[in-house]
């Protein structure tokens, strides 16, 4: 299988505390890879530094075999990764579509064009991207007055606007009723598999990430401890000893609440 | 050496007002969050009443009894002021309180009008602290040797207020976060009263402490509003140390700089805030600002969409009437025209930054007073022909808003505000300062449109195509993908960033071209008055706009222009009393909590409510 994204040896220091430590892992084609752990396990900063957000303190992130680490969140976006994030961020101010638009006119490079009307560019188009996620209905609304799941769906429109080889989604199902995480996870999958993207997502539901994703990473304490398919880490007693709490600090929590 | 001992001490005592006056202005903003222009109006008032009460009270105890009567009298006018106007605008878009308190200003001035007459007062010497003490050869007043002493003393009590009492425990936490205080049960209401009575007394303290020195007139509330807030800034907002260091550090440069650069001594104070910001973005003690954490408050705005054809009819239609005045109209109402226009441009332009950019311009009039400037000092100095200074005046507006863009950008929410505010007066101070090419004081006089332009209805004409087309051409950029992309940066900076738009860049574009278009409506004014005077490029003239824009409505992309139209219109009419100010003031008040939503706003829903035009899809 062909490696679309990958990090080598990436590692990120704050002071004395390494959050990441050594982590390497590859994102294979049309895959769908959960990068699960504990709270504090070093998710999220992982996550921002494949998305720019943050500089790793060595180590470095390639995409298709091109280094693009330390570039900002908007270059690595034009590179082709898409994002969603684990609290939306959305233009209140816009409908649904203008949303979509936006993330269009920017793929287009048309932030600086002045005649056209914004509204009347790439409607077809986003109106495509809304269908996609069972959006186009509602693609006139103000999006202030959506509910959590459809902004949840038109933030993934958005993220596939510029049709990106990689996905990075933050926690997607963060905050949603049990039976809209399936909805999103199965949409999510769906599209993985028609427009062959590729998609990374952390996530905090195991219900999710064993019912959903390809294969799995687990991350400890900066560390990347094991990956492998739901079957396998199910099955691993190490992870069980992270989540259920075999002296560590961490997860008893999480583990308790999925176990 | 006993020169320079002499020139600190001097410093020192000069501190002390300003310090008073920056500290309750720091505490009000620490904890409500609201920037409260109305507090050199309280430090006026404060040495008004200073002023009577000493008449009435006397000797020594008299007079300090006074100035310390004056501080509480001063503190019960805020808890009022509080209570009564800024009590309702609480849930109001982030800053619209300020317009209430420009309201407030405008009451203040012609109330002290009414009571204590035009004249300054001169003010009473301190009874036992007359004539000097030497220090080292060199004179120093006792009076500042006592406000040396006061100064720390009261500064320690605010320290011991705020450390080690209850009161102080909930101001220190409600300053860094207001929420959490209140969901621990504390009446967050009677918090804010409390600390803008405490804010308001102190600057009346303040305000009576500097009788003997400067007395009392009617134009110290906007004198030491600009220093006040320099302080406030360079210290950090809402911190009183960085107060108390910045008062003293700008009251010795002040003493300095009277001595040694006479010339440059306003463009000195500036000139450090801009160099302090530059290396402490947020001020000496200052917190960076969480971004989001004082957000949009109320509902969010609506989508914008193009004018309806019916809406450009009526639009047309009302320009078409507008382009009959020269033939029914009398030579006085073109003239008024010509200004509201000029004016509508104006605010139009700082509405594209306010509303659609969400950048907070404290200080626009450096724009619209810079594109005047540029022409009259081409005609002046080059003989440049009129139609050449129409172009280059807004390119020159527009290219200094590029540079100073540049730099405030780097800032957010009230600490940009405050930097624009400080570049507006450092244009300003240079103009009224070098006197040799921009004629000072005394403006630049006959600054004529061409041959073909002279006459009254055509240069209304002109006006009205320049300033229509230019509201137009905002209004259309507002819908074009830029303006589109300047609401997402806006609205989301991350998400923008994470789809590939330059949020920095888009926003300095904005920032030049609003710059452009105001030096568009400055150079319209220049020819229609023929001169051109630094207070174009005053504070008042930036707060001018920035009333109009919140009272016609930041969300709605009329606003702007309705707002100047419609208050400008009202500001002509008032000027026919003698206290128009009060009348505009309580108008402003009124406004402000009768229509939250600014008059667009609040029309719409209005007219919404009564079913006369469709509801956005709710």
């Amino acid at each position: 299988m062909t490696v679309v994204l990958e990090t080598q040896n990436l590692t990120k220091r704050f002071e004395a505390i390494v959050a990441v430590d050594d982590v390497s892992l590859q994102l294979h084609k049309g895959e769908l890879l959960a990068l699960i752990g504990p709270n504090g396990a070093g998710k999220s900063t992982c996550f921002n530094m494949l998305m720019g957000q943050l500089k790793p303190t060595s180590g470095s992130v390639l995409l298709e075999g091109q280094n693009i680490t330390g570039l900002k969140p908007r270059e690595v976006w034009r590179q082709g990764v898409g994002r969603t994030f684990q609290i939306t961020a959305t233009y209140t101010s816009m409908t649904v579509i203008e949303n979509v638009q936006m993330a269009l006119l920017s793929h287009h490079r048309q932030v600086f064009s002045i005649l056209p009307y914004a509204t009347r560019k790439y409607r077809t188009e986003a109106l495509n991207l809304l269908e996609m996620v069972n959006m186009a209905d509602q693609a006139d609304r103000h999006c202030a007055t959506l509910a959590y799941g459809d902004l949840k769906r038109m933030e993934l429109a958005i993220a596939l606007a510029h049709d990106p080889k990689v996905l990075l989604m933050d926690e997607p199902t963060a905050g949603m009723a049990p039976k809209e995480r399936v909805a999103l996870m199965q949409l999510t999958a769906d599209i993985v598999r028609d427009r062959g993207v590729s998609v990374l997502f952390t996530e905090h539901d195991m219900d999710v990430v064993f019912a959903h994703s390809h294969r799995i990473i687990v991350l400890n304490r900066g560390e990347l401890i094991t990956e492998g398919t739901a079957e396998e880490i199910r099955n691993n007693p190490t992870v069980q000893e992270v989540y259920l709490g075999g002296g560590t600090v961490f997860g008893s929590e999480e583990g308790a609440e999925h176990a | 050496m006993e020169f320079f001992v002499a020139q600190i001490l001097t410093g020192l005592a000069n501190a002390s007002s300003l310090f008073l006056v920056a500290c309750g202005l720091s505490l009000i903003f620490g904890v409500t969050r609201i920037v409260n222009f109305a507090h050199g109006s309280l430090y006026m008032i404060g040495a008004y009443v200073g002023y009577s009460l000493i008449q009435v009270l006397p000797g020594v105890v008299g007079f300090w009894g006074a100035i310390l009567l004056a501080g509480i009298v001063v503190g019960i006018i805020g808890v009022l002021i509080e209570m009564l106007v800024l009590r309702p605008v609480y849930k109001a878009p982030e800053l619209f309180q300020l317009v209430a308190t420009f309201g407030v200003i405008l009451v203040i001035q012609d109330l002290a009008l009414i009571i204590w007459g035009p004249e300054d007062l001169l003010g009473p010497r301190s009874p036992g602290l007359r004539g000097v003490v030497r220090i080292m050869g060199e004179p120093i007043p006792k009076y500042d040797l006592a406000l040396l002493v006061i100064t720390p003393f009261v500064a320690l009590s605010l320290w011991y207020l705020m450390t080690k009492t209850r009161l102080g425990v909930l101001v220190r936490a409600a300053t860094q976060d207001r929420e959490m205080v209140g969901a621990l049960g504390v009446n967050q209401a009677w918090l804010f009263t409390g600390v803008f009575g405490l804010g308001a007394a102190l600057a009346g303290l303040g305000g009576a402490l500097q009788l003997p020195k400067g007395g009392a007139d009617l134009l110290m509330d906007f004198n030491i509003l600009t220093p006040v807030f320099v302080v406030v800034v360079i210290g950090g907002m809402g911190s009183l140390p960085g107060a108390y260091l910045a008062a003293i550090i700008i009251s010795v440069l002040n003493v300095f700089g009277v001595t040694y650069v006479p010339q440059s001594t306003l463009v000195l104070m500036f000139i450090v805030m801009i160099v302090v910001l530059m290396v402490r973005p947020y001020g000496l003690f200052g917190r960076e600002e969480v971004a989001g954490e004082h957000g949009q408050v109320g509902e969010p705005e609506r989508p914008i969409k193009p004018a309806s054809n019916k809406a450009r009819m009526i639009v047309g239609a009302g320009l078409f009437l507008l382009a009959l005045l020269p033939i029914f109209g009398s030579s006085f109402s073109l003239v008024l025209a010509t200004d509201v226009l000029i004016f509508c441009l104006f605010a139009a332009s700082l509405h594209f930054l306010l509303g659609t950019g969400g950048l907070v311009s404290f200080g626009h009039a450096a724009y619209y007073g810079g594109g005047a400037y540029v022409a009259a000092l081409l005609v002046t100095h080059a003989n440049t022909p009129m139609e050449l200074a129409f172009l280059l005046a807004p390119l020159g507006a527009g290219l200094a808003a590029l540079a100073i863009g540049w730099v405030c950008l780097r800032l957010t929410g009230v600490y940009f505000a405050m930097l624009t505010l400080a570049f507006a007066q450092l244009i300003w101070s240079l103009v009224f300062q070098w006197g040799d090419v921009t004629g000072g004081d005394d403006g630049l006089l006959n600054i004529w449109p061409a041959e073909w332009l002279k006459s009254t209805s055509t240069y209304f004409y002109f006006t009205l195509i320049l300033a229509v087309s230019g509201i137009i051409l905002l209004r259309h950029i507002a819908h074009s993908p830029f303006g589109y992309a300047l609401r997402a940066a806006r609205d989301s900076k991350r998400q923008a960033e994470a789809m590939g738009i330059d949020t920095a860049r888009v926003q300095l574009f904005a920032f030049g071209f609003a710059g452009l278009m105001g030096g568009l409506a400055g150079a319209l004014f220049v020819f229609a008055k023929g001169s051109v005077f630094p207070n174009e490029l005053e504070i008042a003239r930036s707060f001018d706009a920035l009333i109009v824009v919140f009272l016609g409505g930041v969300k709605t992309l009329a606003g702007g222009v309705v707002g100047a139209g419609f208050f400008k219109g009202i500001e002509e009419t008032l000027l026919r009393f003698e206290y128009w100010r009060l009348l505009m003031g309580l108008l402003i008040i009124f406004v402000v909590i009768a229509a939250p939503n600014g008059v667009v706003g609040s029309l719409r829903k209005g007219l919404e409510r009564s079913g006369l035009i469709k509801a956005g899809d709710q």
